[in-house]
């Protein structure tokens, strides 16, 4: 889609402006570029989620249940009975518009429905409808239903609340700016739950689930298959820097288990945070014996099941508290990743804890108590990297990096479900020494959202992803344009991949680095011989003239 | 003509023609001054207390906060203890800001996209909203409580005390209260950007054109019965502390600008608990702002957690065992 549509055009399409009229009255149309394909029979399967069948969501039969309404009235009864969130955003919302303009998809596209609040209403309408005594006295009013704001359940509601539903990244940035702090991403949660009741889920949330849950990562890379692919890098570290790194899998009596996004060990430019991770396990371990496992039955850190269900997510997490349990670790130690984060800080414990088999994390080479993980027993690995440098446990060269004009994307969930601002920042401000902030709007809890995430980063949809990542894109631009900006440093694995396409599309300047990996180009391993290159295989700041020679 | 506030501007005049009517030409005063205040006040303590207990009885099986700040991790990393708490201290401190500062409405921003060269999105902080809030609910704050001043016998020094930092602005006789002016002016600015901003406009419902309209009429007719009709204050005095002893009284030289007015205000206490209006209560359960961001290190209880099929390692290790030790992979059993 993108190389068809220009940024010019996509850009001649954005009208902050929405007409006349009503919003009940306007059909969706699910049009290409804007939707991911349907979920395949056979990943729905895996997990034994309900109506698994081919269908197409462009097609006007959906091939839903016989009795699609009542399941789904039933399951927003339930979720009301559930989530005193869901209850309460249905109930409170005074539609006052301060969420309006905060949503990327909103600013990207223009379209009204897009607007939290509309998004929120597309649902609340319905609920009103089935659910308020409200509605129920002004129906016996002749007119009156129209007056309710509420409307009943039709396949044309339920299409238009399964094409705005997966136009939501659940990036909670409206939620910063609400007066109540209704959280449209609870709402999209509770839709996409009722999805997946009926069949409904897209392809690319349902096809990594399936492999989550059978090999152990989204990308269904098989046990021996992730080990070779971590050994490749092995050999491309070796390559550069003269040190076999020695990666060590399913070790059992290991102190800490790792677990990363299994993007970081498949799509560039994660592979090469990976080779960060394996960089800086390596020089612990050497220097200070600190034993780090990794693990092929808890290959994932990122969860689609989130984007599914909780039940879902809860299935998918268990297997780091299992894992660990079996290693017999001290404790977890999670990779660069968002939304992962956002079910570790938030739910993990809650769902698949407590996790009394493991210690209360303790870095043991600097001494420091993670007093804010001490009941989940996992740490992210900015916190864990930011105190090494605290404490001077760490030999960097920071010239390694010298090329690189960093400006940093705080992830949504990270920033919003969790409030990790400064650590990243700490980390990349000792491995590099140019940086520079975006504006003040577009950073910290008030980030944007990369355009991509919540299972949205497919590529039939590339449309919706470059017009939903333009605020972000925007902000690089800017700095790109005021302070050179070539780096866009970030700690989520779906933003390494999705910026990358963005940053592609809107700014081909900069590219995309995870934190990591500007930690594996300074750290000092020892007996390593004098590098020459980065971790892409880029000359070294200082040595592209040799290279010329 | 736009139909979704018409037809709520057209529901309250017809409210004050009925009251007006009712009463100069009826003599409904019973059924205005008595019967309906008394079933409104029972409507909306009922409602209120039923909406607040359904929420409580609504299960929170996540700690799941919206973080506006640096999270508490290392003593040398300053964490912002308001807008991401970890103590129930900061959570209280949070809420108050929400509840008395509209702290939330306060980072409100406008976004602009100007199409040209450099195609910039911009963002300017928006205060105008939160004013506007601000002011319309310590409007109406304040003159809700003056018009406690009707049922307490004798008026408490407090409420002396408030009146007259209310009406420290002295022109013309009776002194003008700002409180009431604020809140008509506060509510009218609401409604022409409810009416004139495009975004707004079309999220509208008749169910927020409504209140508004309705609120608009009582201070309008309460203004208009301080300063223009001068209504007999000792009547309405009698009225009203009849209610409140439950020896209700129908005082004779009240006319039926008053029970429009009392007829209005029933009706926003009968409407108040099954409308958009309960936010009132829904802001102190909001999840994502009254909880605190402690979640990895204070266990949350989910009441409903329910366990699930998982894939086990063992079953994960009978599928790729052979492959594992090819792999040179530990495994658990060798067979």
């Amino acid at each position: 889609m993108s190389k068809e549509l220009k940024p010019d055009q996509l850009l001649d399409k954005i009208d902050h402006t929405p007409s006349c009229g009503n919003w009940m009255d306007t059909p969706v149309h699910i049009r290409p570029g804007m939707y991911c394909y349907a979920a395949k029979a056979e990943s729905v399967e895996t997990l034994g989620l309900p109506n698994a069948r081919p269908w197409n969501p462009t097609d006007d039969d959906w091939k839903l249940p016989e009795n699609w309404k009542e399941i789904i009235h039933n399951a927003i009864k339930e979720r009301l009975e559930r989530f005193r969130t869901f209850k309460i955003f249905m109930d409170i919302c005074v539609r006052c518009g301060a969420c309006a303009d905060k949503c990327h998809f909103f600013l990207g596209t223009g379209d009204p429905k897009n607007m939290p609040v509309l998004r929120a209403e597309l649902l609340r309408s319905v609920y009103r409808n089935d659910f308020t005594k409200a509605a129920q006295i002004l129906k016996m009013i002749p007119g009156g239903e129209k007056l309710s704001g509420g409307r009943p359940m039709t396949l044309d509601v339920l299409k238009e609340w399964w094409y705005y539903f997966f136009q939501c990244t659940e990036c909670r940035r409206c939620s910063v700016f609400c007066p109540y702090g209704i959280d449209t991403a609870e709402i999209t949660i509770m839709a996409r739950e009722i999805f997946n009741l009926l069949g409904l889920n897209i392809d690319w949330i349902a096809t990594p689930i399936s492999n989550c849950y059978k090999t152990g990562n989204h990308l269904g890379i098989q046990p021996h298959a992730f080990k070779e692919m971590i050994e490749f890098f092995t050999d491309d570290i070796e390559e550069i820097t003269g040190v076999n790194v020695e990666p060590q899998f399913n070790k059992k009596g290991a102190d800490i288990l790792f677990i990363t996004p299994s993007g970081d060990v498949f799509a560039d430019p994660g592979t090469y945070t990976c080779q960060g991770y394996l960089i800086l396990f390596k020089y612990l371990k050497d220097k200070y014996g600190l034993d780090v496992t990794w693990s092929t039955y808890a290959s994932e850190g990122g969860n689609f099941g989130f984007f599914t269900s909780h039940e879902t997510m809860k299935r998918l997490n268990a297997k780091m508290y299992a894992e660990a349990k079996r290693l017999g670790v001290k404790w977890i130690l999670g990779g660069e990743c968002g939304h992962m984060w956002r079910v570790i800080h938030q739910y993990m414990d809650t769902m698949n804890g407590p996790a009394d088999f493991l210690e209360e994390p303790v870095n043991p080479i600097t001494g420091t108590k993670f007093e804010n993980a001490k009941s989940t027993k996992m740490v992210h690995i900015t916190e864990f990297t930011a105190d090494l440098i605290r404490h001077g446990k760490l030999e960097l060269d920071k010239g390694r990096n010298a090329n690189r004009i960093m400006t940093y994307h705080d992830s949504c969930n990270t920033s919003r479900g969790m409030g990790l601002l400064d650590e990243p920042r700490y980390v990349l401000q000792n491995v590099c020494d140019n940086f520079f902030e975006m504006p003040s709007n577009t950073i910290r809890e008030q980030t944007f959202c990369c355009g991509s995430g919540s299972g949205l980063n497919a590529g039939e949809n590339m449309e919706l992803r470059m017009a939903g990542g333009l605020p972000r894109a925007n902000a690089v631009k800017y700095v790109h344009e005021k302070f050179g900006v070539n780096t866009l440093g970030t700690i989520c694995a779906i933003d390494r991949a999705a910026l990358s396409t963005l940053m592609e599309y809107w700014v081909p300047d900069v590219k995309v680095y995870g934190i990591h990996e500007l930690v594996g180009n300074a750290l000092i391993l020892q007996g390593e011989k004098e590098r020459e290159t980065d971790l892409r295989c880029d000359p070294l700041p200082g040595m592209e003239e040799e290279e010329d020679e | 003509m736009n139909q979704k506030y018409m037809l709520p501007l057209a529901g309250v005049f017809l409210l004050f023609l009925l009251a007006y009517a009712g009463v100069e030409g009826v003599g409904l005063q019973w059924l205005f001054g008595i019967v309906i205040p008394y079933l409104a006040v029972i409507a909306f303590i009922y409602g209120f207390v039923n909406r607040v207990m359904c929420w409580a009885g609504s299960a929170v099986p996540f700690r799941i906060p919206t973080t506006c700040g640096q999270q508490k991790s290392f003593p040398w990393i300053k964490q912002n203890r308001i807008d991401n708490p970890d103590t129930a201290i900061g959570v209280f401190i949070r809420m108050l800001f929400e509840i008395f500062l509209f702290r939330s409405l306060f980072r409100n921003t406008k976004a602009a996209f100007n199409r040209d060269e450099n195609n910039k999105l911009t963002y300017s902080w928006e205060i105008f909203l939160w004013l506007g809030a601000l002011a319309f609910h310590y409007g109406f704050l304040v003159v809700t409580l003056r018009h406690l001043r009707f049922f307490l016998e004798p008026v408490p020094a407090s409420l002396a005390f408030l009146e007259y930092l209310d009406g420290i602005v002295q022109i013309g006789l009776p002194g003008v209260f700002v409180s009431g002016i604020v809140l008509l002016a506060a509510a009218l600015f609401l409604l022409a950007r409810r009416i004139f901003d495009a975004k707004v406009s079309y999220i509208s419902l008749a169910a927020d054109y409504f209140p508004l309209f309705l609120i608009i009429g009582i201070a309008a007719t309460g203004i208009a019965m301080r300063y223009f009709t001068k209504v007999d204050i000792t009547g309405v005095k009698e009225f009203t502390m009849g209610l409140v002893t439950f020896h209700p009284v129908i005082p004779p030289g009240v006319g039926g600008l008053f029970y429009a007015h009392v007829l209005m205000v029933s009706v926003l206490f009968a409407y108040f608990p099954m409308s958009k209006l309960m936010h009132a209560g829904g802001i102190f359960l909001s999840p994502t702002r009254n909880m605190a961001n402690n979640t990895r290190a204070k266990r949350h209880i989910n009441p409903w957690n329910y366990a699930v099929d998982v894939h086990t390692y063992e079953q994960y290790e009978d599928h790729f065992r052979e492959k594992m030790i090819e792999a040179g992979l530990p495994v658990d059993k060798e067979e």
